[in-house]
């Protein structure tokens, strides 16, 4: 990990004469992804680069304005509840795919129908499983019908539910829509390279709606895995974008002067979980006192400072505050190695005791966390495991302990993060019923206000019985030529389509 | 000849059907593969409906008697992650790791075979010193960190080499480099050890008693016997390369078939490890057939039996 930091920093250092230069001559935005991107079709990709593409290249029926969070409409420009499972949408009219096939009912009739069949095996099942069919009702009139009520129906359709044009996808399928996606987004896609690369050009024949006309020519995307490598490429000026750029490194570049440096937050939050329910048997976690101890242990904040930093900060409540229903006002534990001592004294653990605590990404964090909880005494036994491998462990209850994080899918919402977690699912360690029956309930009813009341109860006994401890929201970096302007927003969503030149 | 040809061949098949059906068990120790394909955001109800989807619930052997069927037929499966069939990925990315493979170990044998050659010839000497420093330190710098020099250097500083990707020849120079050295101090101290342990031979020392040109000695009688054991570790290193050509590939986005292998253990992506894992031992079998058919016609001795 030295050596790493000594190079960046030589690399850093032996750079600082060198020009970058954004393409702005032949309008083309170059950006690189350190992960290679899975199939381009978006229902068989989970990944954040696929959301990406996602919304360049498609459009959704609405739009959720990231700085307001107000919704609006996007294919549809109208749309009304006429009962709490029946959505009816009026759609844009002269709206045409990239490849010149009209938009109307039948896309989105087709690709509704065809995303929750679930024969198809789209991959993201949430994503989609809240609704049941959808039924034509004229030429640009759709009805959406749910199986339940489902209050974050709107987030949903503005963000991951993009539609296709119904006779291409008919055609070609997941595996020729993964090879040349056709939308209706202000993106078409020009080249595609599984696992390489991809370039995307305007589409000059864009409707605009909210997003508006791309306001560069073209971006041309590579996947480049090494962040050092990318830094390099950023200096020789054959990229004008970084994206996720650790911290360290993003201090580095922004004290050049030469650079935009943008530090944005993510709706990515990290916590510790506790077997508060035994099920990896009768452990110490079951004990309130020894959960409020954990609490008071770490200290959060010295975390964020030293490692996490940018805008990251300190969260008492189970969810990201970018989400809706996410009461920020619930009870939180000040960082008190004392008391927390006090606590496991009472609870039985004068001495402490030992634990297997796991961990899957963010090593240095996990240990910062240790190193606390060693001072009052929890002696703890680091398993550091592939995503894959911990959350099977966690699912099958064998997990006493673990530092996780979890991303919510750009959701908007506070059920994309507790109906995973405390519904009883197999992620779920608190197993309390009322916290269940408030949630579940929450998530069935439409009423913005009685939904935002029980979300807040269920946080906050959440809180008070401290089944978790939430730590700190995420945040990403952003790193930009000069010439170059966007400004990020608080989802990670990059939308390329907000790309332009200075 | 042709009997011991399909001997090997059939020897071939057998190894890397053990191989596969070992790596099939351990691939499934490495955690659910549903989970792997639902991804990090996915919700309990994604993983249940991926695991019937794809049959994980059943019994491993059953699944692994599915997958060699079809294997059996030349279909190896579609990639989980990609949704592409895995004979088209690695197609497409097995020519790049076969042209750095190929371009380091050439390196490597341009490099380490005369300097090998000239430091057993002075033992001790400056040369020989100088050789031994290079082998040392070809051994003991990361090859990561290696790269980031070279790109520094080369490529920002410099602008002579692109710092990434796999367009051009020039996009080859800086791998080839760092894996070629990686590769170069076993085959130098081979060749040295070997040289060495030659030139003190009693048909060596007749030869020279005999008057016989100085350097024809060297390279003609010396040089041929000692490079024996340097082709089989070459063929063996060509093999590593395929296969451990990831940190390179990584550093230089060469999107070669060594770098899939380490994303798809990552990802989970099973019909591509699987697939790789037999084209790689076939290779490994390939490589080792191709030395010991070379090392027979240097030398006759190894021709019999």
């Amino acid at each position: 990990m030295k050596i790493w930091k000594l190079l960046s920093g030589t690399a850093l250092c032996a750079c600082l004469s060198a020009p970058a230069f954004a393409d702005k001559a032949s309008d083309t935005v170059s950006m690189a992804f350190n992960k290679e991107l899975e199939t381009a079709d978006t229902y068989f990709n989970t990944a954040r680069e696929g959301l990406l593409l996602n919304h360049a290249v498609w459009d959704g029926l609405l739009y959720r304005d990231p700085e307001t969070g107000e919704y609006k409409g996007n294919l549809a420009t109208d749309w009304t509840w006429i009962d709490d499972t029946t959505l009816e949408l009026t759609l844009r009219e002269g709206v045409t795919f990239h490849n010149g096939e009209p938009f109307n009912a039948d896309d989105v009739v087709y690709t509704i129908n065809y995303v929750t069949d679930p024969e198809n095996g789209v991959k993201n099942k949430a994503n989609v499983g809240w609704m049941d069919h959808a039924e034509k009702v004229d030429e640009y009139t759709v009805r959406i019908i749910l199986p339940a009520p489902f209050p974050a129906a709107e987030e949903f359709l503005a963000g991951p539910v993009a539609m296709y044009p119904d006779e291409y996808y008919a055609e070609v399928g997941p595996t020729g829509m993964g090879l040349k996606p056709i939308g209706t987004g202000p993106f078409k896609l020009a080249e595609l390279e599984p696992g390489k690369s991809f370039t995307l050009e305007r589409n000059d024949d864009y409707f605009g709606g909210p997003k508006g006309m791309a306001g560069v020519g073209n971006v041309e995307i590579r996947t480049i895995p090494e962040v050092n490598t990318q830094i390099a490429e950023f200096f020789n000026g054959t990229l004008d974008f970084l994206w996720g750029v650790p911290a360290d490194q993003a201090e580095k570049l922004e004290a050049m002067g030469k650079y935009t440096v943008v530090n944005a937050p993510a709706m990515r939050v990290g916590y510790v979980t506790m077997d508060t329910a035994g099920r990896s048997g009768d452990g110490p976690m079951t004990d309130q006192r020894v959960r409020e101890a954990v609490y008071h242990a770490i200290d959060r904040q010295a975390i964020v400072d030293a490692l996490v930093k940018g805008s990251s900060e300190v969260i008492d409540t189970a969810c990201s505050p970018a989400q809706f229903a996410c009461d920020q006002s619930v009870t939180g534990y000040e960082y008190d190695p004392e008391k927390s001592k006090e606590l496991l004294a009472e609870a039985g653990y004068p001495d402490g005791f030992e634990i297997d605590f796991y961990a899957y990404r963010n090593r240095p964090y996990a240990e910062a966390i240790m190193g606390y909880l060693n001072e009052v005494g929890i002696t703890t036994n680091l398993n550091f495991m592939q995503y894959a491998a911990l959350r099977e462990k966690h699912r099958k209850g064998e997990v006493p302990m673990a530092f996780l994080t979890w991303g919510s899918n750009s959701v908007a919402d506070a059920s994309a993060i507790t109906a995973e977690f405390f519904t009883e699912g197999p992620q779920d360690d608190a197993r309390d019923p009322e916290v269940v029956e408030w949630i579940e309930t929450a998530d069935t009813t439409i009423d913005k206000e009685e939904r935002k009341a029980l979300y807040s109860k269920a946080l906050q006994k959440i809180a008070t019985e401290a089944y978790w401890v939430p730590l700190w929201t995420y945040n990403v970096n952003y790193v930009m030529s000069p010439e170059m302007d966007f400004t990020p927003t608080d989802d990670e969503l990059v939308r390329f389509f907000d790309f332009s030149w200075n | 000849m042709l009997l011991y040809i399909l001997k090997r061949l059939g020897l071939a098949a057998l190894v890397a059907l053990t191989v596969s059906a070992i790596s099939f068990s351990l691939l499934f120790l490495a955690g659910d593969p549903a989970i792997s394909i639902a991804g990090e955001n996915a919700s309990s109800e994604d993983i249940a409906a991926i695991t019937e989807r794809y049959g994980f619930d059943r019994p491993l052997p059953v699944q692994y008697a599915d997958w060699l069927v079809s294997a059996a037929q030349g279909d190896l499966g579609r990639s989980w992650y990609f949704d592409l069939p895995t004979t088209q990925i690695i197609g497409d990315r097995l020519g790049v790791t076969m042209t750095l493979g190929l371009l380091a170990i050439s390196f490597a044998l341009i490099l380490a075979i005369p300097m090998g050659v000239a430091a057993a010839v002075r033992p001790n000497s400056l040369i020989d010193r100088a050789a031994l420093f290079i082998s040392v330190v070809g051994q003991a710098i990361p090859s990561f960190w290696f790269g980031l020099i070279l790109i520094v250097v080369f490529s920002i500083k410099l602008g002579l080499v692109p710092a990434s990707g796999s367009d051009s020849w020039k996009h080859f120079i800086l791998p080839t480099v760092v894996l070629g050295y990686y590769a170069t101090p076993a085959i130098m101290r081979l060749t040295r050890a070997g040289m060495i342990e030659v030139l003190s031979a009693d048909y060596i020392r007749t030869a020279r008693a005999k008057g016989l040109n100085p350097r024809k000695v060297l390279f003609k009688h010396a040089l041929r016997n000692a490079v024996i054991p340097v082709i089989s570790l070459a063929a063996v290193q060509m093999g590593f390369m395929l296969g451990g050509s990831i940190v390179v590939e990584s550093i230089f986005a060469l999107h070669g078939a060594g770098f899939l292998a380490w994303e798809s253990i990552s990802r989970n992506d099973l019909p591509v490890m699987q697939a790789l894992i037999l084209v790689f031992s076939m290779f490994y079998i390939l490589f080792t057939f191709l030395a010991d058919v070379l090392n027979a016609w240097m030398d006759p001795r190894l021709r019999v039996g």
